[in-house]
């Protein structure tokens, strides 16, 4: 498998390390809620398709990306920068 | 069987080699298998379960039966297969599987006793009511069932990866593959054409059939010359294409120099392992001849009829004196025709169908051939070597030779590994290549093309005319009853037709289910030879049609792979890199003994003569409360923390506060996960307003660097704050004992060492000569102590002066040893301590616990984390005066010492010089309220308990008097 990073172009997988699902979003820093923080840290769908996942590019730049995997396939459709992905959702 | 040479062939470089002590000699660029065929050799092994005697039985990698030991010198490479191993002079190859020799093996007996060992019976008897048995047993059968012998030495031969990038990956380079390679070659595309046997062209080297105007063997030559004309290809021969992954991502071995003689092969590497990354892949890796089941048709003699020509094609190697064909299709008369065309004569033709196609009738017309129609072969007489076959009508057919063909398996196990369901086509009676999810396209015999017209069309080579083609008119006949001899359907597995319908009988009817019962297909040959006829037995048995029994199945690796190329140049010192320090070179020149502390080598002690490990340490640990030691810490990670939010990045981080601290000081910081569990700890120094130095556990440093980065920017991307790692750019020492002040004091300049000018905590710039350090008053040992730390390319220097300068307090240099004893009297947590699964609280660093919010506060609360039945950090000192065996269970009572509930367990423990006594710390179940209460400390495995006494972690100067001077 090969990771096209934004920032140092199509690299092979063994630079890169998994880094868990995207789509978890952390609850506030300041939220105290117990079961709001076990879903975001133990809960997890293991879904059948297209999946966005964090990867760490651990031996190139060292930006977390967020690739969208199929993980029937193991097909890519997309990598973004995770700042990117701020940037847009802040607009 | 008595083989021979076609005269013809004998202007060959001659090659001596070795098999069974015995010396043969063979041609430059023959098998084993071609060269002891030659040389008359009949049997080569002996089976894996009835040691029954082998011969060869294939000329390539599907071959089940004649797998060798090649001796290297002390070293044996077991499973090595004589039809693909090219010989050398001095070749060394045994047989194995046999026991004294394969002449006379002991265990031959196991084919009288073949009723009882059927599929299953090992289990079935030896594992009696309890697992022990089967312990007992197992050793025995494993050592009369060996598949060869593993080397006991090291592998001396040297292998490298490499990585391969093209647009057009061809694998096989048979017909089909050269005319694909050909026609992708023109289009200017980098092209890799890949293929397991020496020499490229596949089934039309030697061949006389003509095509366009000249015999196979001249046209692939040909083409082969003009494909190296193509700078853009790359011709990979010896090269399997083991695996293919996600990606269009392929791995193969290049034998390099498996084919050469030792001295040839010298300096070279053994084979290389690729990775091979392709746009496109175009699959043409043929098809693989499969037998017919008839009584003992694993007699040394009985060969797949292709195997037949090859031999006499590629080697000029005639197997035997007497040749019968026995065939359910037409492919074989194309073989005989071969024959023919050598003056090879063939006794007889076995034919299962009752009329002939004109290919056939013509080739019949041609040699002159003895057709027996609607006939079966259905039992081969013979030891050792073949002597005749008896058809079904009774009459008995000398011969020494019997070719066998019952059609042909697309090889389709590169498509099937990346997860395309076979298809079973019915006018082959095989299973062609599923519908593919990757971008790639199979061509010629592996997906069921075998005529060679429509292999190179389906390569691009449409126009080229192609004479004399048999169809395959296969009749589905593939098992033919027979009341006499054994039917094996696998032979590397001595899986017989009997074991299938056993497997039926017993409720294993899936293919998976029949596959572990009777271990069919899972010898090192994957079944090659064997899965689809075993679909048919099993087919008959169960009165289904082949496609409800269900498909064959295919795992990487098509071929065994050697652990070495696998591993390439990465193993011992070179697994990975060694972390060395500046000063390491010192060290070693003032007797330290090196351990590794993952990838960093540090000092673990410095011995004086005659000293042990032990005196060593316990003299170091001594010196540093006696007077003054010195011990390298530069593995310690370290992190730059960079940013105006950096003060508030921390505070999130740690446990404890952060927002005060001072510039010029550091503090102690905890970390959690975010599930709360203790993830690292250490001290971070202020340097400037925004500027910070983390330094975490020496294990810990790259995971606290990735979860830093990922808080960064995943979580937080708002905060002003870049982290980088700076372990590499610092050396860093401490100095600790009563004396390490004066010995800075006098080494050191422009900085005031004094008590109040340099308080503990303390951070500060100085001078060491033309060095600048930094200089940290922190305590791990709790005397009063210093880290000094610079520029990484100073540390030598660094390191040096400050020895030089401690002469006058004789200064003791101490390794991880000693390191691990000052702590452990401190009770100063460290790697062992910190597992993962303990909380703040249970290692007793409540205090640190802050009242703001910080990753893994929310979860830290939850009701397992704060019971009170935890492990709870303690001290433990032994009340025998015995060393504490760390990892050493902790019970209540000695009657339980091998049998009891543990109530925790022994992390760390020394002997205490300070104390003068042994000690530990451990984890133990409610410890904080066990203060005072003997226990045991008990390792079953070395039998070995004893009683210690609970008692505080902090076993020495518990109010801290030392460090605060």
């Amino acid at each position: 498998m090969q990771i096209d990073c934004p920032f140092c172009g199509k690299r092979d997988q063994s630079e890169f390390t998994y880094s868990g699902d995207a789509t978890k979003k952390r609850p506030d820093h300041n939220d105290q809620d117990p079961q709001a923080w076990f879903d975001y840290v133990y809960q997890r769908d293991n879904p059948k398709g297209a999946h966005q996942e964090y990867w760490h590019h651990t031996s190139g730049c060292r930006q977390f990306l967020v690739v969208e995997r199929n993980t029937m396939t193991h097909k890519i459709s997309s990598v973004q920068a995770v700042g990117d992905l701020n940037k847009g959702s802040a607009e | 069987m008595s083989g021979y040479r076609l005269t013809s062939d004998t202007g060959a470089t001659p090659v001596s080699f070795k098999f069974n002590g015995k010396t043969y000699q063979g041609v430059q660029g023959d098998t084993l298998a071609s060269a002891l065929l030659a040389n008359g050799v009949t049997l080569v092994g002996r089976s894996f379960k009835y040691h029954r005697p082998r011969g060869i039985f294939s000329a390539g990698s599907e071959e089940p039966n004649a797998a060798v030991n090649v001796v290297r010198g002390d070293e044996l490479e077991p499973n090595t297969l004589a039809t693909t191993l090219e010989i050398y002079n001095g070749l060394e190859a045994k047989s194995q599987n046999c026991w004294p020799s394969v002449d006379f093996d002991v265990n031959a007996i196991n084919s009288l006793l073949s009723p009882i060992f059927v599929a299953g019976f090992y289990y079935k008897t030896f594992m009696g009511t309890s697992n022990k048995h089967w312990m007992f047993f197992e050793k025995h059968i494993r050592k009369a069932a060996g598949m060869g012998e593993a080397s006991v030495t090291a592998d001396s031969s040297r292998y490298e990866k490499q990585n391969v990038f093209c647009d057009v990956l061809i694998v096989g380079a048979g017909p089909a593959g050269i005319s694909a390679a050909l026609t992708q070659a023109a289009t200017g595309a980098r092209v890799v054409l890949a293929d397991e046997n020496a020499q490229m062209g596949g089934a039309l080297i030697g061949s006389t059939q003509e095509i366009a105007g000249q015999d196979g063997d001249g046209w692939v030559r040909e083409q082969l010359e003009k494909l190296k004309t193509f700078d853009n290809v790359k011709l990979l021969p010896r090269t399997t294409v083991y695996g293919y992954y996600d990606n269009n991502t392929f791995g193969a071995v290049e034998r390099v120099s498996d084919h050469l003689t030792t001295s040839e092969a010298k300096g070279k590497i053994r084979q290389r392992h690729l990775v091979l990354k392709s746009k496109k892949v175009i699959l043409a890796t043929g098809a693989l001849e499969r037998p017919i089941l008839f009584g003992d048709n694993d007699r040394p003699g009985v060969m797949l009829a292709s195997a037949v020509g090859k031999y006499v094609k590629r080697y000029g190697v005639v197997p035997g004196r007497e040749i019968v064909m026995f065939t359910n299709n037409d492919s074989i008369y194309q073989e005989i025709a071969e024959l023919g065309a050598r003056n090879v004569p063939i006794k007889a033709v076995v034919d299962l169908r009752d009329t002939l196609s004109d290919y056939a009738a013509a080739v019949k017309e041609k040699y002159n051939l003895r057709i027996y129609h609607n006939a079966a072969v259905v039992r081969a007489v013979g030891g050792k070597a073949l002597k005749s076959v008896i058809l079904n009508n009774g009459e008995t057919l000398t011969c020494d030779v019997l070719g066998v063909s019952g059609g042909w398996t697309p090889t389709i196990h590169l498509q099937s590994q990346q997860g395309d369901k076979p298809v079973y086509d019915e006018t082959i009676c095989s299973f062609l290549p599923g519908m593919g999810h990757q971008d790639y396209v199979s061509i010629g015999a592996c997906k069921g093309s075998f005529d060679l017209s429509a292999c190179l069309s389906e390569g691009g080579l449409a126009e080229v005319r192609v004479e004399d083609e048999p169809s395959l008119n296969i009749l589905p006949v593939f098992d033919i009853e027979t009341t006499k001899g054994k039917k094996f359907v696998d032979l590397q597995h001595d899986v017989k037709t009997s074991d299938i319908k056993l497997a039926k009988q017993e409720g294993f009817l899936s293919v998976e289910h029949l596959k572990r019962y009777t271990t069919l297909g899972m010898a090192n040959d994957q079944g090659k030879t064997a899965n689809v006829n075993a679909l048919v037995v099993m087919s008959k048995e169960r009165q289904l049609p082949i496609t409800e029994v269900g498909t064959t199945r295919f795992r990487p690796p098509y071929a065994p792979v050697s652990i070495g190329a696998l591993s390439g140049g990465e193993y011992g010192e070179h697994f990975r890199p060694t972390r060395r320090t500046p000063m390491h070179e010192w060290h070693l020149d003032h007797g330290a003994e090196m351990i590794n502390a993952g990838a960093w080598v540090r000092p673990r002690v410095y011995k004086k003569a005659g000293e042990t490990v032990t005196d060593a340490y316990i003299r170091e640990a001594a010196a540093v409360r006696e007077s003054v030691g010195m011990v390298d810490v530069t593995s310690l990670g370290k992190i730059e923390v960079i940013g105006p939010d950096a003060p508030e990045f921390l505070n999130r981080v740690y446990t404890n506060a952060w927002l005060k601290l001072p510039v010029g000081k550091a503090r102690y910081g905890v970390m959690l996960r975010e599930d709360g569990h203790v993830f690292d700890d250490g001290t971070t120094w202020r340097l400037e307003e925004n500027r910070f130095l983390m330094t975490t556990t020496t294990a810990n440093a790259a995971n606290v660097l990735t979860h830093l980065e990922f808080l960064l920017d995943v979580i937080w991307p708002e905060l002003k704050v870049k982290v980088v790692s700076v372990t590499e750019q610092w050396a860093g020492l401490a100095i600790a004992g009563p004396n390490s002040r004066a010995v800075l004091a006098k080494a050191l300049h422009d900085v005031d060492m004094s008590n109040e000018a340099f308080p503990f905590m303390a951070v500060q710039d100085a001078k060491l000569g033309d060095i600048p350090v930094k200089v940290a008053r922190l305590s791990f040992s709790g005397e009063l102590a210093y880290e000094v730390w610079c520029p990484s390319h100073y540390g030598y220097a660094m390191w040096d002066q400050l020895y030089q300068a401690g002469q006058d307090f004789n200064i003791t240099p101490y390794g991880t040893e000693a390191l691990g004893t000052l702590r452990i009297e401190k009770g100063h947590i460290s790697g062992p301590e910190l597992d993962g699964r303990t909380t703040v609280d249970d290692l007793d660093l409540g205090w640190a616990w802050g009242k703001k919010d910080f990753v893994g506060k929310p979860l830290a609360g939850r009701d397992g984390m704060v019971d009170e039945d935890r492990l709870k950090l303690v001290g433990l000192v032994s009340k025998e005066e015995k060393a504490i065996r760390p990892g050493s269970q902790i019970v209540l009572s000695n009657a339980e010492t091998t049998l009891g509930v543990s109530q925790g367990h022994v992390t760390s423990t020394t002997y205490s010089p300070a104390l003068g006594k042994y000690i530990a710390l451990a984890l133990v179940k409610n410890g904080r309220n066990k203060i005072g209460e003997t226990v045991y400390a008990t390792y079953p495995l070395k039998n070995e308990s004893q009683a210690v006494e609970i008692v505080k972690p902090h076993f020495f100067d518990p109010d801290g008097s030392r460090m605060h001077v």
